[in-house]
């Protein structure tokens, strides 16, 4: 599969580094590795989600409980969560780290992705949402430590938007 | 089944009668917003108790959440129609990771109350207990009374297994939904409280 295992691997490790204990996922292409990182690792409570938004409940939990938890997620899945994270994870300033896969960007291949693809980003900006691309497997465990750092800080969502370059092998 | 010459039981009643329960400083309660959270705060508020005044459908998602992060202290969470209406995908998402230590109660009124008692799909034949079967959780029981709901709350909170608990009750509230409670100072309270059990906890 094109997908990095060896950048998943990053990913997953420096979540590992930053105390994530917890992963809320629905699975999509770009994140399989990763959600099968977290299912092979006894130390993290994996939570398949039905839909997205029930990540943002569940990682509220995890923050109540003094647990760090992680979502991970397509673009698309971030949009279906838009209300949970106003009125809850913001609401309630909840710390919430969020990975979300970026389809529908550049090198996008799959005309059902493009529409999410180009309104991620607005999206993000009108929520007042710090959004950080992890785009090279060297800077991405600093920007990791950085985000998991600001969202607890500052107690807000933070998304981490996974790109095509750091998650696809093949030259796009 | 139903009680006072055919009227449905009142939450208010229902409520007052596991309070007890949910005043112990090791439940953890969760609830959604509306006529759950005040009439419960009316009964007496504790730092136990943390009310989602907003982001419908997600109650359930927050306790499953607490129940994964905390399993050796029991979690309620107190739900309604409306609300789980929203989100049924979370019977799902509890049945599949069947927190032992989770009980789910299901306050069925067939109407969206606090926003002007729009019916709901309950009012027309859904079965959320049926649903919620379906879904895989291990043990659905329907009380609608106050004495069973009272029994099958206790039977709950003592056994390890989720449970959701559905009971129809009349679609009436209070007067007034005024709490003296701003919501962020209900969340930090809420968090500390846990983090005071969680260190507990660690320290056994």
């Amino acid at each position: 599969m094109p997908v990095s295992v060896t950048n998943s691997h990053v990913i997953y490790d420096a979540l590992r580094a930053v105390d994530v204990r917890l992963v809320s996922a629905l699975p999509e292409t770009w994140l399989v590795h990763l959600i099968r990182m977290a299912e092979d690792d006894p130390e993290m409570i994996l939570v398949r989600l039905a839909k997205e938004e029930e990540g943002v409940g569940i990682s509220a939990g995890a923050h109540f409980a003094g647990v760090k938890s992680a979502m991970l997620m397509q673009n698309h899945g971030f949009l279906a969560s838009v209300n949970g994270i106003v009125s809850f994870a913001q609401l309630y300033k909840m710390p919430l780290l969020m990975l979300i896969s970026h389809r529908g960007d550049l090198g996008e291949l799959d005309p059902w992705q493009t529409q999410g693809g180009m309104v991620t980003l607005p999206v993000l900006r009108a929520l007042g949402i710090p959004s950080y691309p992890l785009s090279d497997p060297v800077s991405t465990p600093r920007i990791i430590r950085q985000a998991q750092a600001l969202a607890e800080s500052a107690l807000t969502p933070v998304a981490l938007l996974l790109t095509r370059d750091l998650m696809w092998e093949e030259a796009s | 089944m139903s009680e006072r010459d055919g009227q449905r039981m009142l939450r208010a009643d229902a409520l007052a009668a596991i309070y007890p329960q949910l005043a112990r400083d090791d439940v953890i309660v969760v609830t959604i917003m509306g006529a759950v959270a005040v009439e419960l705060y009316q009964l007496g508020h504790r730092a136990n108790f943390f009310y989602l005044e907003h982001a419908m459908g997600l109650a359930s998602s927050l306790g499953l959440g607490i129940a994964l992060s905390m399993p050796r202290y029991p979690v309620v969470v107190i739900d309604g129609d409306g609300s789980l209406l929203m989100n049924l995908g979370t019977l799902s998402t509890l049945a599949r990771y069947r927190p032992g230590n989770l009980t789910h109660v299901v306050f069925d009124n067939e109407s969206l109350l606090s926003v002007g008692g729009f019916p709901t799909a309950t009012s027309t034949g859904t079965d959320l207990a049926g649903v919620a079967k379906a879904a895989g959780v291990p043990s659905v029981v329907r009380a609608d009374t106050v004495d069973d709901f009272a029994d099958v709350f206790t039977q709950s909170l003592a056994m390890q297994e989720l449970t959701t608990i559905v009971s129809k009750v009349e679609p009436v509230g209070p007067k007034s939904f005024h709490m003296d409670l701003p919501l962020l100072e209900n969340r930090f309270q809420f968090r500390r409280h846990l983090q005071h059990l969680a260190a507990r906890a660690a320290m056994e």
